[in-house]
């Protein structure tokens, strides 16, 4: 009944040991209630993995455990956690016990022995503890002195039963070499337990890889292939798998990517969390492209990480300050975090696990890797492109709009595809080079790609000033951009150019201004002509009616005198008065009132 | 089950000491056995009646073979005369247990 069950444990019965991507690569951690045989060469981390295991168990979940030493003393085994900062000695004895099961030198053999004794001690503490797990750590020293492979298979038989009645959740660990792997008892022993894991550090072109394979999980699924491990200032860390299925979200939000002209050229900025790479010569200002954008992160006020190698942050904020890209301020608020490694002390695999913890801390929504081709430097190509791979998808899933720039030689970014053949999955290519024409050499910026993006096409020339990286304005010649002191003298005939047309116009509309002046004057001319004639007009009619009139009196006065017929006179008087109500304009009326006045006289 | 075989004290003036000994078996497993039968024979041989030997069953008193540092059954503890040894096995190794508890010369 109980073998039956064993055979099959459901996925949900495994419990997680806490270690940073174990947990994902083993889909869930170690089987519960089963044994996990940890195997590997003296050095290769058995003790740490199964100490951090049950240490994590205590702590986390307050899981009491037993941990079995057979090869190093407790205390030995207690100082080196210590390094780790697990907060060993703070646990207390009842979740936490070691048995020091390290036979002394010199204890003397006589005899077979057996377990039977020491698993009697054992589930008296277990019981007495409630512990759920148990470590045996280094069970080969103890086999080793029972000399008889005979003897081996039954104390191992004898454990495992041991195990599966007291339902202990059980890390044994065997050191091994090549040789004794598939040699009895170990054979045996990869056979009864449920989950076998393989610890191994070796050279790899002369850089030493550490890495973790899960050789069996009864009865579940895990992950294939083996992952690289590092032993860090914490514990073990475990680069899991990358995921098979792409999980992380697409953005269709814009982050800039550090100045507008650039922004303009990739139809608005770069989507958020997505991956950029600049290639590029030597010297072609890739890191200053870089760190803009790394600015003008900062600005926005986004936590930001400036991964550089090989150089100190120190000198490269300084270099960068000579451009007009000021990071100082930004680090100094927090925002910015700089960090610079060595890419000859650690390997890829390392290399990865140091970024992915400073990414953890510092959790950045911009970062800068400078350059990316530097863990490329120590170790093989094969796990550095593994490496560089996984470490674009990582920040993907965590949302990271990330530039990384690399170095290549060569003009052609197309036949010089990057080493780490990282253009692949970067989502934003950016290719800097050199142009050399006219005896000149200029840096000139093209977008290779950008996905989901209706970016230029154009080449721009890039120039760096002490505000920072800029894209000139475009002249081209003869279907050719042009660059450096060609660019300057179109500039410059541009300039000129303009000048000549501004001159023109300004003669022009100074011409028009004078003729309106000249019409305006005409006019006002006229108008005081025109004045005048009415004026004069005036003074005619006053005389010519002052005149009538005193012709009219006097003949009145004249009539008086001669007692003439006054009805023929008031006749007279009458036509006069009519004829001048009845002219409408001043110049018919003047016509015919002169007329008239003539007339009279 | 705690078995204590005080074989009297020191039986003649003649042997200066007593071996103080303590064998740590676990039940009846067969090298637990084993290693009494193996014990007996070599103290009835050797010790006569200067020994003193208590037999600890861990599966009875299994806190005090902890504290006593007992990882493996069986086990013989030589408490005194000093130096402390221990010997592991089912004692079968009759020279190498003679050499342990420094009983060898006594023989003849």
């Amino acid at each position: 009944m109980k073998r039956q069950q064993r055979m099959i444990p459901q996925p949900s019965t495994k419990l997680p040991t806490g270690i940073e991507g174990f947990d994902e690569a083993s889909g869930g951690g170690l089987p519960r209630n089963r044994t996990t045989l940890v195997m590997g060469r003296a050095g290769s981390g058995k003790t740490v993995f199964s100490l951090q295991s049950i240490v994590n168990a205590a702590r986390q979940r307050r899981e009491a455990g037993l941990f079995v030493a057979f090869e190093e003393s407790t205390s030995q085994i207690a100082q080196n956690a210590a390094t780790f900062g697990w907060g060993l000695s703070a646990l207390p004895k009842s979740k936490l016990f070691f048995l020091d099961a390290h036979l002394s030198p010199t204890v003397v053999r006589s005899g077979e022995f057996d377990l039977t004794g020491m698993l009697a001690i054992l589930k008296a503490k277990k019981e007495e503890m409630g512990a759920r797990w148990i470590v045996f750590d280094g069970i080969d020293v103890l086999l080793t002195l029972l000399q008889d492979p005979n003897a081996e298979m039954r104390e191992i038989y004898r454990v495992r039963e041991w195990l599966s009645d007291n339902e202990l959740t059980a890390i044994i660990t065997a050191k091994l070499d090549g040789r004794t792997l598939d040699v009895a008892p170990y054979g045996f022993m990869q056979f009864m337990v449920d989950c076998a894991i393989r610890l191994e550090r070796r050279l790899e072109d002369g850089v030493s890889v550490h890495r973790l394979q899960i050789t069996k999980y009864r009865g579940s699924g895990f992950a294939a292939g083996e992952f690289p491990l590092r032993i860090g200032s914490s514990g073990i860390e475990v680069t899991g798998p990358a995921p098979a299925e792409i999980r992380h979200t697409s953005s269709t939000e814009r982050v800039s990517a550090g100045f507008e002209r650039l922004d303009s050229m990739l139809g608005g900025g770069l989507f958020r969390g997505t991956s950029t790479l600049i290639t590029g010569a030597p010297g072609t200002s890739k890191t200053t492209l870089a760190a803009k954008f790394a600015e003008s992160a900062c600005r926005r006020g986004e936590r930001t990480l400036f991964v550089s190698f090989d150089e100190g942050a120190d000198a490269i904020t300084r270099n960068l300050s000579s451009v007009g890209i000021q990071l100082k301020a930004h680090v100094k608020s927090g925002v910015l975090r700089m960090y610079s490694g060595h890419t000859e002390a650690n390997g890829p695999d390392e290399q990865l696990i140091i970024l992915r913890s400073l990414v953890r801390e510092h959790r950045p929504r911009c970062m800068v890797i400078d350059p990316l081709s530097a863990i490329a430097k120590a170790g093989a190509l094969g796990t550095a492109r593994d490496v560089a791979s996984r470490l674009i998808y990582m920040l993907k899933d965590a949302g990271v709009t990330v530039v990384t720039t690399s170095l290549i030689q060569g003009d052609d970014p197309e036949v010089e595809a990057t080493e780490l053949q990282i253009s692949t999955i970067a989502d934003t290519w950016i290719n800097l080079s050199y142009l050399v024409r006219s005896g000149e050499r200029n840096r000139a910026l093209t977008i290779v790609k950008s996905r989901g993006t209706r970016h230029s096409n154009q080449v721009r020339e890039l120039v760096l000033n002490e505000t920072g990286p800029m894209l000139t304005d475009v002249y081209t010649a003869g279907g050719e951009v042009l660059m450096g002191t060609l660019r300057w003298e179109k500039e410059a005939e541009e300039t000129v150019r303009q000048k000549q047309r501004r001159t023109e116009f300004d003669h022009k509309k100074r011409e028009l201004q004078f003729a309106e002046a000249d019409a305006l004057a005409q006019i006002t001319a006229l108008e005081i002509e025109l004045q005048r004639k009415r004026a004069e007009l005036a003074l005619y009619s006053h005389h010519d009616e002052a005149r009538s009139l005193s012709s009219t009196e006097r003949n009145t006065d004249l009539r008086k005198l001669r007692s003439a017929d006054p009805v023929a006179h008031r006749a007279t008087a009458a036509s006069l008065g009519n004829g001048r109500a009845a002219s409408g304009s001043p110049n018919s009326g003047k016509k015919k009132t002169r007329k008239e006045a003539r007339d009279a006289t | 089950m705690q078995r204590k075989r005080a074989k009297g004290k020191a039986a003649s003036p003649a042997v200066a000491t007593v071996v103080v000994m303590r064998l740590y078996i676990s039940g009846n497993a067969p090298n637990s056995v084993r290693a009494i039968a193996n014990l007996d024979a070599i103290c009835k041989e050797y010790l006569k009646d200067g020994y003193k030997l208590e037999i600890v069953d861990v599966f009875e008193q299994p806190a005090r073979a902890l504290a006593e540092g007992v990882i493996v059954t069986p086990s013989l503890a030589k408490v005194s005369p000093s130096p402390a040894v221990k010997v592991v096995g089912n004692l079968s190794d009759k020279g190498n247990v003679l050499l342990a508890l420094g009983i060898e010369g006594r023989a003849g």
